[in-house]
C-alpha cells in the first residue's frame, strides 16, 4: 500500500544540512497498522511527513496505492491527499468551528457539496460516537474527544491510508487506550492501511502489526509485533531493546551515570 | 454656558456626523483593502505559505514607508491625489482619502501579524487535508484570526477617531476640529470640554462594542 523507497529528507540549518531521513526504505502492506517509533529527533515524524508529502523528501519515492506522489503536480496532490487522512499530537483542530464544522472542513477541500459535507460529517462523528457533541466547539472537549474529532475528520473523506503523529502522546493513559482502540476498529471495519508514529513502546505493543525502529534518520530494525511473544527474541539493537523494555531504569546508588541503561547492556527482555 | 452649548448645538451635530462619516467611509476600506495587502504579506513572508523573499522585502518596505508618514504631512503631501480621487481638495471628502490611505496599511499590519501568531499547526492539518493555499487563507487562517482582526478593527479605529481631528487643516469638520477650533481658538472652554466628552463617549462606545464582538467570536474559552 505504502512504498518509501531510498528516501532521504534534509533541512538547511545554521550549522549546515541537517538529514532528519537517511536513506529509508520501508514497505507497508494494505490494511495492516506500521509502527515506527524512535526517540525525539530520530527522524520519524519527519518520515511520516514523506508519505503525504507534507515534508517533500530530498530524494528517494513515496508509492501510495501505487502513485509515486512525488512526480504529481501540485494539483494532483492536493487531489491525492484527499486518500491520506493524517491527525496530528496537538489535534490541530480549528478553535472556532464546531466539531461538526471542523469534520465538515476536509469534505470542503475536497469538494463536497454543503448538504452532503453535513450529512457525512454526521456520520463521520457517529463512528467515534461524538454525534451528541457537534455543535461543541474543541475548548469544551477533553483531549480525547478532541483527538476523536481529528479522526472523524481525517476519515471523512473516505481515505485509504490513514497517518498518525504521536496521537496519543498529550492525553492520559486511560484515554489512550480509548484513542487507539478506536483506530483498531477503523482499521478492522474499514480496512484503512494506518502508520503510527511515536515514542511509546506500549502504543506499538497495544495497535501495531510491525514496528520499524528509527534511530538518527534511519531504520535500524524491524519486526513483526508477534515476533516479541515468541521465546527467545531479542531486537537486534541495543535501542530496539530499550524500547522494547519501555521501562525507566535508574541508578538510586548516587553514582548515576547519566547515560541510558541500554548503552549499558543493562537491559534484558 | 448651557446657552452657548445649545446655541452651537446644530454645528456640534453636523460635526459629530462629519466624523462618522470619515470613520464609516475610512475603516471599511482600510479592512477591504488593508486585508488582501496583510494576507499577501503574511503569505510571501518568511514563514509564510509560499515565501518570495524580493516582494516581501518591497512590499514591506512601501508599509513602512506609508506608516512612517506624520498624519498631518500625509494629508498635505497626497494633495493631488486626492485632488485626482475625489475632485476636491478640502471638506470632509477629501479629508477620507489620507484618512483610507493611511488606514490601508496600519490595517495591514494587523492582519499580518494575527495571522503569524496563530502558529502552523492548523496550515499544516489543512495542507494534509489538501487544501489550496487560498482554501487555507479563506477557510483556516482568517477563521482562526477573527476575534483578533475585530480587535485590531477596533484599535483602528479610536486611532482614526484621533487622527480625524486633523481634518481642520484641509476644512474637513468632525468633532475633534470642532473641539480646536471653539475651545482651543475662541477659549470656549465648556464647548471643547463638550467636544471632548463627546469624542470619549464615540470612543467608549466603539470600544465596548469591538471587544463585546470579539468576546462574542472567541471560541477558544
Amino acid at each position: 500500500m505504502i512504498e518509501i523507497q531510498n528516501v532521504s529528507t534534509s533541512f538547511a540549518s545554521a550549522a549546515g544540512p541537517f538529514t532528519a531521513v537517511d536513506d529509508v526504505s520501508l514497505h507497508i502492506r494494505r490494511g495492516t497498522i506500521q509502527g515506527i517509533i524512535g526517540f525525539s529527533g530520530a527522524g520519524k515524524s519527519t518520515l511520516l511527513r514523506n508519505i503525504n508529502l507534507l515534508e517533500r523528501p530530498t530524494s528517494g519515492r513515496v508509492l501510495v496505492d501505487g502513485v509515486d506522489l512525488v512526480t504529481l503536480s501540485d494539483a494532483e496532490l492536493r487531489t491525492k491527499r484527499h486518500d491520506i487522512g493524517m491527525i496530528f499530537q496537538h489535534f490541530n483542530l480549528l478553535n472556532n468551528l464546531t466539531a461538526q464544522e471542523n469534520v465538515e472542513l476536509s469534505l470542503k477541500f475536497a469538494g463536497v457539496g454543503k448538504a452532503e459535507r453535513r450529512r457525512r460529517a454526521a456520520e463521520t462523528l457517529e463512528i467515534v460516537d461524538l454525534a451528541d457533541k457537534a455543535g461543541t466547539y474543541p475548548a469544551k472537549l477533553s483531549g480525547g474527544q478532541k483527538q476523536r474529532v481529528a479522526i472523524a475528520r481525517a476519515l471523512a473523506t473516505g481515505p485509504k491510508v490513514l497517518l498518525c503523529d504521536e496521537p496519543t502522546s498529550a492525553v492520559d493513559p486511560r484515554t489512550t487506550s480509548s484513542v487507539l482502540q478506536y483506530l483498531a476498529d477503523v482499521n478492522a471495519e474499514f480496512g484503512i492501511t494506518i502508520v503510527v508514529v511515536t515514542h511509546e513502546m506500549n502504543v506499538i505493543k497495544a495497535i501495531a502489526d510491525n514496528v520499524a525502529v528509527m534511530e538518527e534518520g534511519r531504520v535500524v530494525e524491524q519486526f513483526d509485533l508477534t515476533e516479541l511473544r515468541r521465546p527467545g527474541f531479542h531486537p537486534a539493537t541495543s535501542i530496539g531493546r530499550y524500547l522494547v523494555s519501555d521501562e525507566i531504569q535508574l541508578d538510586r546508588s548516587g553514582r548515576g551515570t547519566h547515560t541510558t541503561a541500554a548503552s549499558e547492556g543493562l537491559i534484558n527482555v | 454656558m448651557f446657552d452657548r452649548i445649545l446655541e452651537v448645538l446644530p454645528e456640534i451635530g453636523v460635526a459629530m456626523g462629519q466624523t462618522l462619516t470619515m470613520l464609516l467611509v475610512a475603516i471599511p476600506l482600510a479592512v477591504l483593502l488593508g486585508t488582501p495587502l496583510g494576507v499577501l504579506l503574511y503569505t510571501i513572508g518568511p514563514n509564510g505559505l509560499k515565501h518570495r523573499p524580493k516582494l516581501h522585502r518591497v512590499l514591506d518596505g512601501l508599509v513602512n514607508l506609508l506608516r512612517s508618514f506624520p498624519f498631518l504631512i500625509l494629508l498635505i503631501a497626497i494633495i493631488p491625489v486626492t485632488r485626482f480621487i475625489v475632485g476636491t481638495t478640502i471638506g470632509t471628502a477629501a479629508v477620507i482619502v489620507p484618512l483610507t490611505l493611511n488606514a490601508i496599511p496600519y490595517f495591514a499590519r494587523f492582519v499580518e501579524q494575527n495571522l503569524s501568531q496563530l502558529g502552523g499547526g492548523v496550515v499544516e492539518a489543512a495542507r494534509s487535508m489538501g487544501a489550496s493555499r487560498s482554501q487555507i487563507v479563506r477557510d483556516v487562517l482568517i477563521v482562526e484570526a477573527k476575534p483578533g482582526l475585530v480587535s485590531s478593527i477596533t484599535i483602528m479605529t479610536v486611532s482614526f477617531i484621533s487622527y480625524s481631528a486633523m481634518a481642520g487643516l484641509v476644512g474637513g469638520g468632525g468633532i475633534g476640529d470642532f473641539a480646536i477650533r471653539y475651545g482651543y481658538y475662541r477659549y470656549e472652554t465648556p464647548l471643547m470640554i463638550t467636544a471632548i466628552v463627546l469624542m470619549i463617549l464615540l470612543v467608549t462606545i466603539v470600544q465596548l462594542g469591538g471587544s463585546y464582538v470579539a468576546r462574542r467570536l472567541d471560541k477558544r474559552l
